[in-house]
């Protein structure tokens, strides 16, 4: 990534792109960073209700990335209280989500009816708080930001997609007594991670 | 699994949390925020040692607060409680050993999300006395530290030859390292074995 200094709009989007094909891929937040880990054990048994999870993931993050980065580097860092950093974060995301909520119910009933069951979720999804942080420990600008949160979120609702799409025959295999339900669910998260260390490289 | 009205005793609580109630092969809760820096054990200790004092003080300061707190905003005030405490483990991480607070990057800030501290405050805090809930917060910390503890150390052994950075006779030398155990899919392994081998014993007491 180094090879793209930013400095004008055009390689800026260049880097937000790369961000974002990064964080889907050679760094997934699931798979390489652990993040999201409960409800991704949780919530894998059916790929319907994981699409609609994943769905919700990838519009909370990547707004509240925005959302955040605006907060942080405008407000706090100006103020000089860093510092504050998790109790503003976190109020955003609780908040943003709660608003979300409202609109949904008030505008699309039916994309209600599909992720509502959802959002309340998402507010204690480490997976969402865990792109914040990245972002603000790696100094993203703006675009950047944007392209890393709607990366990380769909990297994330494509390894749980996976994951369901697993489970769903494994119902019919045979398992040891001791590694059913959630032991069985990380080995396969560990396959899939081994697969995913196999795109390291692919962006230097 | 006790029920809420029964006032347990503290033996019970340690008991419940190290064993019977363990956080991570019980429950599969907060492994998130640690799992993943279980590549080395230094990290992992920091971050245990934060994890169980975040969980201790504010499970006590929830239960102090218990009378006070509408039902309606406790999740509310509850996260705020512990973003507190975890603000102040940042900020000591920060400055008396920031190499440590480099190398955990934001797993320190996501305690907050963990769902362990979170969980212990809406299960156990909300309804009993400071003390309790102070010993059932340390001891879910601390029920949690071992097992990850133990990941840890199995991990940087094969991967690295060393734990906490010293040398061990055998690995540090013959062995052919495993770098794959110092890579995120190896902490999926690792875990994946420790709820085998504990469910495997589990099922095992079950039967006699």
């Amino acid at each position: 990534m180094i090879l793209f200094p930013s400095g004008s709009i055009s390689s800026e989007v260049w880097l937000a792109v790369v961000t974002c094909f990064a964080a889907v891929f050679t760094q997934n937040i699931l798979l390489s960073y652990f993040l999201g880990m409960c409800s991704f054990v949780a919530v894998s048994k059916e790929i319907k209700t994981a699409v609609g999870l994943g769905a919700a993931v990838v519009l909370v993050m990547t707004c509240t990335t925005v959302l955040n980065w605006m907060a942080y580097w405008w407000v706090l860092v100006p103020l000089k209280l860093e510092f504050y950093q998790f109790i503003l974060f976190i109020i955003i995301i609780a908040a943003f989500v709660q608003f979300l909520e409202m609109v949904l119910d008030r505008y699309s009933p039916s994309l209600y009816l599909a992720l509502g069951i959802f959002l309340p979720l998402i507010t204690v999804n480490c997976a969402i708080l865990g792109a914040v942080l990245w972002m603000v420990i790696r100094g993203y600008s703006l675009i950047v930001s944007t392209g890393f949160g709607f990366g990380c979120g769909v990297g994330w609702m494509m390894a749980i997609v996976a994951m369901a799409g697993i489970r769903q025959r494994l119902d019919e295999s045979k398992i040891p007594a001791g590694l059913r339900g959630p032991a069985i669910t990380l080995i396969i998260a560990g396959i899939m991670a081994l697969a995913f260390v196999g795109f390291t490289g692919v962006l230097q | 699994m006790s029920n809420g009205t029964a006032v347990k005793s503290s033996k019970q609580i340690i008991l419940d949390g190290l064993w019977f109630e363990n956080p991570i092969f019980r429950q599969i809760l907060g492994i998130c925020s640690t799992l993943a820096v279980t590549n080395v054990v230094v990290n992992t200790l920091v971050m245990c040692v934060s994890l169980s004092l975040v969980t201790a003080l504010s499970c006590a300061t929830v239960s102090a607060l218990r009378n006070q707190t509408p039902r309606s905003i406790r999740m509310m005030v509850q996260v705020l409680i512990i973003a507190f405490y975890v603000i102040i483990v940042d900020l000591l991480l920060k400055a008396y050993w920031p190499e440590m607070s480099r190398q955990l990057g934001p797993y320190v800030g996501l305690i907050i999300t963990n769902c362990i501290v979170m969980g212990r405050c809406e299960a156990f805090a909300g309804s009993n006395k400071p003390w309790p809930s102070f010993i059932d917060g340390l001891f879910s910390g601390i029920g949690y530290s071992v097992v990850l503890l133990a990941i840890a150390a199995f991990r940087e052994l094969l991967g690295m030859g060393t734990i906490l950075g010293f040398a061990m006779p055998y690995f540090s030398t013959q062995w052919d390292k495993w770098i794959i155990m110092v890579m995120p899919p190896a902490g999926f392994f690792v875990l994946a074995m420790v709820l085998w081998i504990c469910r495997s014993i589990d099922v095992k007491g079950q039967k006699k």
